[in-house]
């Protein structure tokens, strides 16, 4: 029989996890949701937890764990904070393409840093022109000598104004069918953070747009194979990208269906609390069904993963199913509070702010069902 | 070297409280029905040991009678930072009072080897009798310092500890070895950490029960437990809404002329 049960190591991560969230990242929602800027406390905590290092090789100051236990800390952590978990799934976007393709240089280079939170990382793919198609994006490099000469722009990037350690795609100028994936970090030239979003939700991440502009790079700073950058930044996102996701819009349904049956056991209409009301139970099972749904998906995909086994499919199935089901259930959870819903001093309201960010990210719903047609024609 | 010995308890989470029933025959707590952690004040217990250890050469035990289930809360101490854990399960076992729980608890020290300090919590979330640590330390015939709040001075000897009293402190001189339990003014608690849990990997916990321990079946669990739980039942809570009327001030007046007739205030 298949054995759906974590490991007893796994169910004290998922404790440590939850713990970290509740006691080093609650205290700090509020001030995120008003000011709606990046909490350098949190941040600094998510390092001293150990929180960028999950899946970063033992050799290079990571703890050597798998994805199984990185969903386990991004869900734990999206309970609490879907933003906080959005900035901490996108940091391992950003590790991942070193860990994965980088020379032994590169990852000796960046790796422990990553690992302690000392550096911070993201991916840049998006652009006006191509986010879930890569092959639309218009940033382009050309070789100098040694150097690669950068030139673009990119935009909806997670952790663009926090992070010193970047990967970026762009495309040959003379050659349309050649990407390089290149590492930028902070002390390079030619490379800047500009505009900052303002998003409905996920209020305390940072999005922004980076412009690059006859930025210089080594060309040690290479990802992967030099024309086959593609591969690099896809394996990152189909991965990791679409995993993390899961892991996010797991711990939001969570936070749903917690704050709704406190709720509903807690508002009396007519002498009883809502609880009692067969309406109200059929939502609250709706959200759990999508759960448990969703945590099988999910937890399979990475389980995959951790085989070694390509799980991009997997994970394209459980993001859209996780990320549709977030979004059902905040609006259920908004339902379910009635006008307290609509009010922001009630969690719930956040949530679903939260869920309409969580859909698009790191591709949207439909792009997934692209994904998922070409699987089952394949 | 210091040896030191932390006692914690396996507890049903206080966070589930709500949901904690009592058996109507047997008048125990249904632990199975709500997950099991470390009782609250023994994570102070732990702190204590652990910020001893980052400053001396010291070797921490964990140990904790209870269920097999009891082993995962010694094995989340190994992780945070214990050199050793210890659980004390057996069938015979079960259903011990406070003075049974510490009787085993003593035996099991014993068969650890030496010591020089005991911490436990000063209570537990569940039983709360507050007398498992002073009665380990009877049995032990060591001396014990209650509700410690704050470790003044100590060396390899002696210690001076502040105990908590309802208004103030009793300031005590003991020496080692001695037992002391812990109030959460002492310090706060650290959370697991995912290297620590990593470390624990290798960190066996020792499994002891009546046969290992050489006691007799009277002496523990039920059997030599001299106090008998006769009733327990869980409260019942119910809310009523009264609506007041009037100024924003007859209001008030109202309120507190309600909440004083209520013996609330």
């Amino acid at each position: 029989m298949i054995d759906f049960t974590f490991t007893e190591e796994q169910e004290m991560f998922r404790k440590a996890a939850r713990e970290f969230a509740e006691t080093q990242v609650a205290p700090h929602v509020d001030e995120m949701e008003k000011t709606g800027e990046v909490s350098d406390e949190v941040v600094k905590a998510l390092g001293e937890a150990e929180m960028m290092a999950i899946t970063i090789p033992e050799e290079y100051g990571g703890l050597g764990l798998g994805y199984t236990e990185r969903m386990i800390a991004v869900e734990e952590i999206s309970r609490v904070s879907v933003a906080t978990a959005m900035m901490l799934q996108v940091f391992a976007l950003g590790i991942e393409p070193i860990a994965k393709f980088g020379s032994e240089e590169l990852k000796k280079k960046y790796l422990p840093g990553l690992a302690k939170g000392e550096r911070l990382s993201t991916t840049a793919v998006t652009e006006a022109t191509g986010g879930s198609d890569p092959t639309g994006i218009r940033s382009t490099y050309k070789k100098e000598g040694d150097n690669f000469i950068l030139n673009g722009r990119k935009c909806f990037i997670t952790n663009s104004h926090i992070s010193d350690t970047i990967t970026v795609l762009a495309k040959d100028e003379e050659n349309p069918k050649a990407y390089c994936a290149f590492v930028l970090d902070k002390d390079m030239e030619g490379w800047k953070a500009t505009h900052k979003e303002h998003k409905v939700g996920m209020r305390g991440c940072n999005t922004g747009e980076l412009a690059f502009e006859n930025c210089r790079i080594p060309a040690t700073q290479v990802l992967g194979e030099e024309g086959k950058g593609l591969r690099v930044t896809m394996a990152a996102i189909g991965d990791v990208g679409r995993g993390g996701m899961v892991g996010v819009a797991l711990g939001l349904q969570t936070a749903c269906l917690e704050e709704s049956i406190k709720f509903a056991n807690e508002r009396i209409l007519y002498g009883k609390p809502i609880a009692a009301l067969q309406t109200i139970q059929n939502k609250l099972a709706d959200m759990k069904i999508d759960l448990e749904a969703g945590r099988l998906l999910g937890y399979r995909a990475a389980a995959m993963q951790d085989k070694g086994q390509r799980s991009s499919n997997e994970f394209a199935v459980a993001k859209y199913y996780t990320t549709e089901a977030c979004q059902r259930a905040a609006k259920m959870a908004v339902d379910i509070h009635g006008g307290y819903g609509c009010m922001e001093e009630y969690a719930v309201s956040r949530y679903l702010r939260d869920s309409y960010v969580v859909g698009p990210s790191a591709g949207t719903s439909d792009i997934m069902k692209v994904i998922i047609g070409r699987w089952v024609l394949s | 070297m210091l040896n030191i010995v932390v006692c914690v308890k396996a507890v049903p989470d206080p966070k589930e409280a709500c949901n904690i029933k009592i058996d109507p025959n047997t008048k125990t707590l249904m632990r199975c029905e709500v997950p099991l952690v470390i009782n609250p004040l023994d994570k102070n217990a732990m702190e204590a040991a652990l910020q001893l250890k980052a400053q001396f050469d010291a070797h921490i035990s964990v140990l904790s009678m209870g269920p097999p289930e009891a082993g995962n809360i010694v094995k989340e101490c190994l992780a945070l930072g214990a050199d050793r854990g210890f659980l004390l399960s057996d069938p015979a076992f079960g259903g011990a009072d406070a003075y049974a729980t510490a009787f085993t608890l003593a035996k099991g020290i014993e068969k650890i080897g030496s010591f020089d300090v005991i911490f436990c919590g000063m209570a537990s979330s569940d039983g709360s009798t507050e007398w498992v640590g002073p009665e380990i330390a009877v049995f032990l015939n060591i001396p014990v310092v209650t509700m410690v709040k704050e470790i003044v001075e100590f060396d390899k000897e002696w210690w001076k500890v502040k105990a908590s009293l309802e208004n103030g402190y009793r300031l005590m001189q003991v020496k080692l070895p001695a037992a002391f339990t812990v109030t959460r003014d002492l310090n706060t608690p650290r959370t697991l950490s995912f290297s620590g849990i990593i470390k624990a990997r290798k960190k066996e916990i020792t499994r002891w029960g009546l046969k290992e321990l050489a006691v007799p079946a009277e002496a523990v669990g039920l059997k030599g437990s001299p106090t008998v739980v006769s009733n327990l039942s869980a409260t019942e809570s119910k809310r009523q809404v009264e609506m007041i009327s009037g100024t924003r001030e007859e209001k008030v007046e109202q309120l507190v002329q309600k909440l004083t007739d209520a013996g609330v205030l």
